[in-house]
C-alpha cells in the first residue's frame, strides 16, 4: 500500500484542503451566491432565419425582443433581468439539436418560437422529456394541440381550425362560395390545413373541384394555375406557407385568373413581399396593425425601434414572451412544471381588446381572428405596407372565443403527467 | 384530358423549360470553358433579381433590365479575378468547395445588406394578364411568359453566335480544349477566363432578372434554382451548350406533363429523368469525351 492507503488526513493535505476551501469561499462563495440571485431568466427563441419560412423569422425575433426589452425596462421579473437566446431553425433535425442545446447548455427556463409545424412537433417531444415549457408562436398544425399534444407545449399562434373556421364559415355564409379548389404546401402544416378545410367544406355541403399538393419552395405555379383555370371554381383556397404564398400570389396575378382567392392561413410578410395589388382576396389573420388603436400604437413603437412595421408573427412572439414572463411572475418560480401550471388558464389582454386565455385541454390561446381583404393599388395609402383592410373580427365581441377553436368533441389529446 | 389541355401544358412546358435553360446555360458555359461546377449559381441568380429591384427603383424597368445582368457579370469577374483564378491548378475539388462556400457567403451577404424579408416587385402593367394574340388562337397565355420565351431564344442564339462565330468565341473554345497550345500561340487565357466567368454570372443574373416579377425576391430564392440548373446541365451533358438547351426544355416538359398526368411525381420527375438518362448514357445527352475529364 502506498500513500493512498493511509487512513486519516495528513497535516499537509489538511492545510492544502483548508486553504483551497478558504480561497473558494472567500473569493467565490458570496460572489457565487450574489451572481445566482442576479442570474438572468433565460428564454430560448427558435425561429427560421433561412429557407422558405425565413420571411416571417425576422418579425418573430423582434416581437420577442420587444417583449423582453419592455420587461427589462420595467425592472425585470422576480428581480432578475431577462435574456433572450436566439437560434435558427431550418428543419426538424436542426430544431431538435437547437432545442437540446438551449436546454442542456444554455439552461433556458422556457423556449418559444418555430414557424414550421414539423419543427414544432419535433421540439415538443424534446421539451416534454426535459420538462421545459415551450410556447409555439408560429406553427399552425392542429396536431400540435390535439393528437400529438404535450403537457409542456402551449400555442399563441392560431391553430389551423381557428384560421379555417374563421375564413371558411365567412366565405360560405357571406359570399355563398362553396365550389373550392385547394392548393396546398406538401408538408405537415399544409396537409393538416387541407384536412381541416376539407372537413369544413363537407360540413357545409360544398364541392371540392380539385386539390393540388405543391412541393415547398416551388418557383413555378403555372401548371397548377392552368388546372385551376380549367376547373372554374368559385374560390381558390390556398393552404400555402412562407415564400410559396408570395410566389403563388404573384403568379396568380400574372395569369389574371378571375376567381377569388382565399387563404387557409395568411401571413402579412409574404403578402408584403408579393406587393400591394398582387394580393387580392379574403384571408384570415391572427393580428394586423390596424385592428384597433392599441395595436396601431404598438406598431408605431415597433416601427420606431426596429425600422419596420410589425406583422402577425411579431405579435405571436410578443404575446408568447409576455405569457411566459407573466406565468413566471405569477408562480414566482423558474421550475418548468410551475411555469407550465401557471400558464394553464393564464389570462392576458394583448392588443386585441379582449381577455385571451390558454384553454386547458389543448393549451391553445383562445383569441379572435380577423378577416382581411387584400387592397388594390388604388386603395392602398402607401402602396407598400397598407395591404389589407380589416373586414371583421371573428368570433364577434358577444360570442365566446371557443366558437372558432377545435371543438371539444374532437379532443383526442392525452397529456402526460407534469 | 382533352387535346387542347395537352397543348396548353405542352406550350407551358416549353416556356417553363426556356426559363430553366436560362437558369442552366450560365452554369454550362462556366463548366464547359473553365471546368468549374459553380455551386454559387443560385446565389448569383438571386443577386440578379435583387439588382433588378434596386436598379429599377433608380432608373426604371428597361434600363434596369439591361444594366442588372451587366452588374452581376462584373461582380462575377471580380470574384474570378480575386479568388477563383488562384485555384484552377490542382484538385478540381477546390473549385467545387470554393463555390459551395461562396454560395453561402453570398446568400448571407444579401441577408445582411438587404434584410431577411425580401422586396416586393411588380412587373410593368403591360406585361400583366394574358396575351390577346394567343386568345384568338384559342389559347390564353400569360404575356410575361411569352416575353420570357422570346428572351430565352434571343439569349440562346446570341450566345451560340458569340461562341461559334466570333474570334473571342474561338479562343474560348480552343482554351477549353487545349489551354497549353493557346498559350504557346501567344494568347493569354487569364482575361478570357475572367470574361467567361463574368458571362456565366451575367446569364445567371439575367435569369434572376426575368424571375423577379414571378417569384418572391428574397435571400434564399436561388436555392431551388441551383438544383434545377445542375440537373439540367447533367442531363444535357456537362459543358455541352446544346445539351443544356435541349435538356432544359425536356425538364420543363417532363415536369409540366407530370403535373397534368400524375401530380405526386412532379417533384421528383426531373430527378427520375436524370437517373434514367445517366443510366443509359452516363455522359448525359450531348456530353462528349474530353481528355481532360477522363
Amino acid at each position: 500500500m502506498g500513500k493512498e492507503g493511509k487512513k486519516g488526513i495528513s497535516r499537509r493535505s489538511f492545510i492544502k484542503g483548508a486553504g483551497v476551501a478558504a480561497l473558494t469561499l472567500g473569493f467565490f462563495g458570496p460572489r457565487g451566491r450574489e451572481s445566482l440571485a442576479a442570474e438572468p431568466i433565460k428564454i430560448g427563441q427558435i425561429t427560421p432565419t433561412t429557407g422558405f419560412l425565413a420571411p416571417t423569422g425576422w418579425w418573430a425575433n423582434h416581437g420577442a425582443l420587444l417583449a423582453v426589452e419592455e420587461a427589462n425596462a420595467a425592472g425585470g421579473v422576480l428581480g432578475r433581468k431577462i435574456e433572450l437566446i436566439m437560434e435558427d431553425e431550418v428543419n426538424p433535425g436542426v430544431a431538435v439539436q437547437k432545442a437540446r442545446k438551449l436546454i442542456e447548455k444554455d439552461k433556458v427556463h422556457a423556449i418559444q418560437g418555430t414557424v414550421s409545424s414539423a419543427c414544432a412537433l419535433a421540439i415538443g417531444d424534446v421539451v416534454q422529456r426535459a420538462k421545459v415549457v415551450f410556447v409555439n408562436t408560429g406553427s399552425n398544425s392542429d396536431e400540435i394541440r390535439n393528437n400529438r399534444c404535450h403537457r409542456y407545449v402551449f400555442s399563441t399562434e392560431g391553430c389551423n381550425t381557428q384560421y379555417v373556421s374563421t375564413i371558411g364559415n365567412w366565405l360560405i355564409k357571406n359570399k355563398k362560395f362553396n365550389r373550392w379548389y385547394f392548393i396546398t404546401s406538401d408538408y405537415a402544416f399544409g396537409h393538416d390545413l387541407l384536412r381541416v378545410s376539407r372537413n369544413l367544406l363537407q360540413k357545409n355541403n360544398g364541392m371540392e373541384l380539385g386539390s393540388e399538393l405543391v412541393p415547398t419552395g416551388s418557383t413555378d405555379f403555372s401548371s397548377y394555375l392552368l388546372k385551376i383555370k380549367n376547373a372554374k371554381p368559385d374560390t381558390v383556397f390556398h393552404n400555402l406557407a412562407g415564400t410559396d404564398q408570395t410566389n403563388f400570389y404573384k403568379q396568380y396575378k400574372e395569369f389574371g385568373l378571375p376567381f377569388p382567392v382565399a387563404g387557409g392561413v395568411c401571413d402579412t410578410a409574404p403578402a408584403w413581399q408579393a406587393g400591394v395589388g398582387n394580393v387580392l382576396g379574403m384571408f384570415p389573420l391572427v393580428w394586423y396593425h390596424t385592428i384597433n388603436k392599441e395595436s396601431a400604437a404598438w406598431a408605431e413603437k415597433f416601427l420606431k425601434l426596429y425600422g419596420k412595421l410589425p406583422e402577425n408573427q411579431a405579435w405571436c412572439d410578443y404575446v408568447g414572451a409576455k405569457c411566459i414572463l407573466g406565468a413566471i411572475a405569477k408562480t414566482g418560480s423558474l421550475e418548468g412544471a410551475k411555469i407550465g401550471q401557471a400558464l394553464v388558464g393564464f389570462k392576458i389582454d394583448c392588443l386585441k381588446g379582449r381577455e385571451l386565455y390558454f384553454r386547458e385541454w389543448d393549451n391553445q390561446l383562445m383569441q379572435p381572428m380577423y378577416i382581411v381583404r387584400g387592397k388594390t393599388r388604388e386603395e392602398s395609402s402607401d402602396k407598400e405596407t397598407d395591404i389589407f383592410e380589416v373586414v371583421e373580427e371573428i368570433p364577434r365581441k358577444n360570442e365566446p372565443l371557443t366558437a372558432i377553436a377545435i371543438p371539444d368533441s374532437e379532443n383526442v389529446c392525452k397529456k402526460e403527467p407534469w | 384530358m382533352t387535346l387542347m389541355n395537352f397543348i396548353y401544358y405542352f406550350i407551358n412546358g416549353i416556356v417553363m423549360g426556356s426559363l430553366y435553360v436560362l437558369m442552366a446555360i450560365g452554369l454550362s458555359v462556366i463548366f464547359g470553358m473553365i471546368g468549374i461546377i459553380n455551386f454559387a449559381h443560385g446565389a448569383v441568380y438571386a443577386l440578379g433579381a435583387y439588382a433588378m429591384v434596386l436598379v429599377t427603383q433608380q432608373v426604371g424597368y428597361w434600363p434596369s433590365f439591361v444594366v442588372s445582368p451587366i452588374l452581376v457579370g462584373l461582380l462575377g469577374m471580380i470574384i474570378e479575378a480575386s479568388f477563383l483564378r488562384r485555384i484552377y491548378v490542382g484538385d478540381p475539388l477546390r473549385g467545387l468547395l470554393f463555390t459551395f462556400g461562396l454560395a453561402m457567403v453570398l446568400e448571407q451577404l444579401i441577408r445582411i445588406i438587404w434584410g431577411p424579408s425580401g422586396f416586393p416587385y411588380l412587373m410593368p402593367g403591360y406585361f400583366a394578364g394574358t396575351a390577346k394574340s394567343m386568345v384568338s388562337l384559342g389559347i390564353e397565355f400569360s404575356r410575361y411568359r411569352i416575353f420570357i420565351f422570346i428572351c430565352a431564344v434571343g439569349v440562346i442564339f446570341g450566345l451560340w453566335w458569340f461562341i461559334e462565330k466570333t474570334p473571342y468565341g474561338m479562343i474560348i473554345r480552343a482554351g477549353s480544349r487545349d489551354p497549353e497550345m493557346v498559350r504557346i500561340l501567344g494568347i493569354s487565357l487569364k482575361p478570357i477566363m475572367t470574361m467567361v466567368f463574368g458571362l456565366g454570372a451575367a446569364l445567371a443574373g439575367f435569369a434572376g432578372v426575368l424571375a423577379a416579377p414571378l417569384a418572391g425576391v428574397q435571400p434564399s430564392m436561388g436555392d431551388n434554382v441551383g438544383n434545377i440548373a445542375f440537373v439540367v446541365v447533367v442531363i444535357g451533358g456537362l459543358g455541352s451548350f446544346w445539351g443544356a438547351v435541349l435538356s432544359g426544355l425536356l425538364v420543363g416538359e417532363v415536369e409540366n406533363l407530370s403535373i397534368l398526368i400524375w401530380p405526386p411525381i412532379a417533384q421528383s420527375a426531373m430527378y427520375i429523368l436524370m437517373a434514367v438518362i445517366l443510366l443509359i448514357r452516363p455522359r448525359g445527352l450531348f456530353g462528349e469525351k474530353w481528355e481532360r475529364f477522363e
